[in-house]
């Protein structure tokens, strides 16, 4: 099994026209994801390839009865776009752009509260289950279907780098989310340890984070007391100046708060398995998630 | 993005806040104008950079007459302002703020910030003024009061009011502190700020408010749409190497190491860093190259390693996934020809397309060492600054 995203996930791709919309539209079809729409204003009644574009996410979601969006809108304009898809019901918003206004975040952030949508970013690479779909720019050859390990993290690459290690380790995934490197965003990690915790396939957690912020110590309070799958975690930026925003506009080490010291010693009282080396992952986790296969390498 | 405080006063102005009476100065004959056109004294004449503790630092001196502004202006511009924000090295003034000296009866604390976690705007104020604010959260944290305003509603007169009677204001003191508030809240929300911060807030002897200081910080991601607001960067108050960076959309910051590094991506450029100091060395920058970048930015992202004079050696690392590792090879190859590469370099390259771009880099000429994964790759800085 996987979370949040199956084999079954309907798609509709908002700002399915545009450069990069239109490559990773095509990327997510070639790996399998049932991509059945997208939105463009103003060009309603088109095709992308062979997929139909509408002007408006209601009515995309009327015709193809999709359940999921993808969000390539350019940042001026995504908060009205994740806003009209939370407008629209429509069940899982994946929103890809980066350089979203803090305050427009701020306001979509109590919007989505009470409603049935869940967002996922933005500034994220996406969610993958692998096998099934793929709603994101993740490069999917990297990733290994048929689980049992589940990955959420709040980067893009490094997510890349501690898959193709367990993947290379011959440890495979039921779900890869990427929640995102923005100071406010949907998806945190509580919700998706909530999700990994409750999915019956997935056997263990690998639990990426960086600095800035409070996201990490609050997850490792949850996992004290929740989790009772075994949990690995990476904190980046130890090596990071305070009061420097490193790249993310998450990633700032401010009055003292958010380092990574202070992120590691949190997850390790909660039992945590933390990998104090990047280059090193794919192995500790052989020897952590060694037990929960069926056939162990 | 940071602004001076003259710059901040100005848009305090602009909302009806209150400020002293002043302007800015970038040389002491204008200094003494200022000061001559107040017509009063004391002045006060505060040097601007973006960073705090400037009276400590010798920055904010306070003249009784004419010819001692002069010499304090004479003073502090052009001087090298070190602070405990600056670091060591400090930080060159080049322009004054003249202002009216004020009557003090009480130093308050008041700022607004974004906060990440309940997606609210959160003012915080203080009785305890003209201190470091985080210093006070930590030993006295009854002494701050807090009200979170959500975006959706936007600030209410019960917000207000928790603030003014926690910091025991009534009567009229309490209607302006809410005005002021009212109005900073609007600049705060129209501008896309990321901080205002006023330390102190004073209560006059005749029993006025008034922002002595000013601090403000922008949302970078939000000066699309205020140009005004851009406008007031001051490429002075950054570092060079930063500046030649953001010129290129290179995501660059200096550090004090020995290793340089260029990564595609935030988190694995911050995961790369770190396995710099686990090798034993430490990193001479942040830089990521984004998940577009093109060989013309690989380029100029190399050069600007290479300016920095600390740089020992370079560690590469791509995880290619829309950047493909081809294109990527092809612009380090064209980067390392162009630029005189005098220190070792080392590249680690994963993902799409990479048995291409190895053998581009193999068959270059140029002497590179390759790094099949991350482990090899710490490993061989360690090797590198041997």
């Amino acid at each position: 099994m996987s979370i949040f995203v199956n084999k079954d996930t309907r798609l509709i791709v908002s700002g399915i026209t545009g450069r990069e919309g239109q490559f990773h539209t095509r990327q997510c079809a070639a790996y399998g994801t049932k991509v059945v729409g997208g939105v463009t204003p103003g060009k309603g009644g088109t095709l992308m390839d062979d997929i139909p574009v509408f002007n408006g996410v209601r009515e995309a979601k009327e015709k193809t009865h999709a359940n999921c969006t993808m969000i390539f809108v350019p940042p001026p304009f995504a908060a009205d776009a994740i806003m009209e898809a939370v407008d629209a019901e429509i069940e899982l918003i994946v929103a890809i752009t980066e350089g979203i206004p803090v305050l427009d975040m701020m306001r979509v952030k109590h919007i989505l509260k009470g409603s049935g949508s869940r967002l996922i970013g933005p500034n994220c690479p996406g969610i993958i289950s692998p096998g099934q779909a793929k709603i994101g720019i993740m490069p999917g050859h990297i990733h290994k279907p048929g689980g049992p390990i589940g990955v959420v993290s709040r980067s893009g690459t490094l997510t890349y780098e501690v898959v193709f290690q367990l993947t290379g380790q011959g440890i495979g995934q039921t779900t890869c989310i990427g929640i995102g490197g923005d100071p406010v965003n949907g998806t945190n990690f509580i919700d998706c340890l909530t999700a990994f915790q409750n999915d019956p396939d997935t056997k263990g957690i690998v639990m990426v984070g960086e600095i800035g912020g409070n996201a990490e110590e609050d997850a490792a309070e949850f996992i004290r007391s929740n989790v009772t799958k075994p949990v690995i975690g990476f904190i980046a930026g130890v090596s990071a100046p305070p009061g420097r925003r490193m790249g993310h506009a998450g990633a700032i080490i401010s009055g003292g708060s958010g380092t990574a010291s202070a992120k590691i010693a949190a997850l390790k009282s909660a039992g945590v398995h933390v990998c104090e080396n990047l280059g090193l992952m794919g192995e500790l986790c052989r020897d952590v998630f060694n037990g929960l296969f069926d056939n162990p390498v | 993005m940071k602004i001076h405080e003259y710059q901040a006063k100005q848009l305090f102005r602009r909302y009806g806040i209150p400020t002293p009476d002043g302007d800015v100065a970038f040389d002491p004959a204008k200094a003494r104008e200022v000061a001559s056109g107040l017509n009063r004294f004391p002045v006060v004449v505060k040097a601007q950079i973006h960073a705090g503790g400037r009276g400590k630092g010798g920055g904010v001196k306070l003249a009784g007459s004419l010819g001692e502004v002069t010499a304090h202006a004479e003073a502090i511009i052009g001087m090298n302002l070190v602070t405990h924000q600056t670091g060591a090295e400090g930080k060159m003034v080049r322009k004054v703020l003249v202002e009216a000296g004020s009557e003090i009866e009480k130093e308050l604390y008041l700022s607004l910030v974004p906060d990440r976690q309940t997606a609210c705007i959160m003012i915080i104020a203080s009785r305890a003024g003209g201190m470091d604010i985080e210093e006070v959260a930590a030993k006295t944290p009854d002494q701050i009061i807090k009200v979170q305003v959500n975006p959706l509603v936007g600030i209410q007169p019960f917000h207000c009011r928790k603030l003014a009677f926690g910091l025991g204001l009534s009567g009229s003191l309490a209607k302006d502190l809410s005005q002021m508030v009212t109005r900073l809240y609007q600049l705060f929300v129209e501008n896309d700020c990321s901080l205002v911060e006023i330390n102190p807030l004073v209560i006059t002897k005749d029993q006025r408010l008034l922002a002595l200081d000013a601090k403000m910080d922008f949302d970078d991601n939000a000066m699309f749409r205020h140009k005004d607001i851009a406008a007031l960067r001051d490429l002075d108050e950054e570092d060079p190497l930063d500046v030649e960076a953001s010129k290129y959309n290179l995501n660059y910051i200096k550090l004090d190491g020995n290793v340089g590094n260029m990564v595609n991506g935030a988190g694995l450029a911050m995961a790369v860093m770190d396995t710099i100091k686990l090798a034993g060395a430490e990193p001479a920058n942040f830089l990521d190259v984004g998940g577009g970048a093109t060989a013309e930015m690989v380029e100029n992202g190399f050069k600007i390693i290479l300016s920095d004079p600390n740089v020992k050696g370079i560690l590469i690392n791509i995880f290619g996934g829309i950047l493909r590792c081809d294109v990527f090879a092809s612009g380090v190859v064209e980067a390392a020809r162009k630029t005189a590469v005098t220190v070792p370099v080392i590249v680690r390259m994963e993902g799409t397309n990479v048995e291409a771009g190895r053998k581009i880099l193999a068959e270059s000429g140029l002497k590179l060492f390759t790094a099949t994964d991350m482990k090899s790759a710490g490993d061989m800085v360690a090797e590198v600054i041997r």
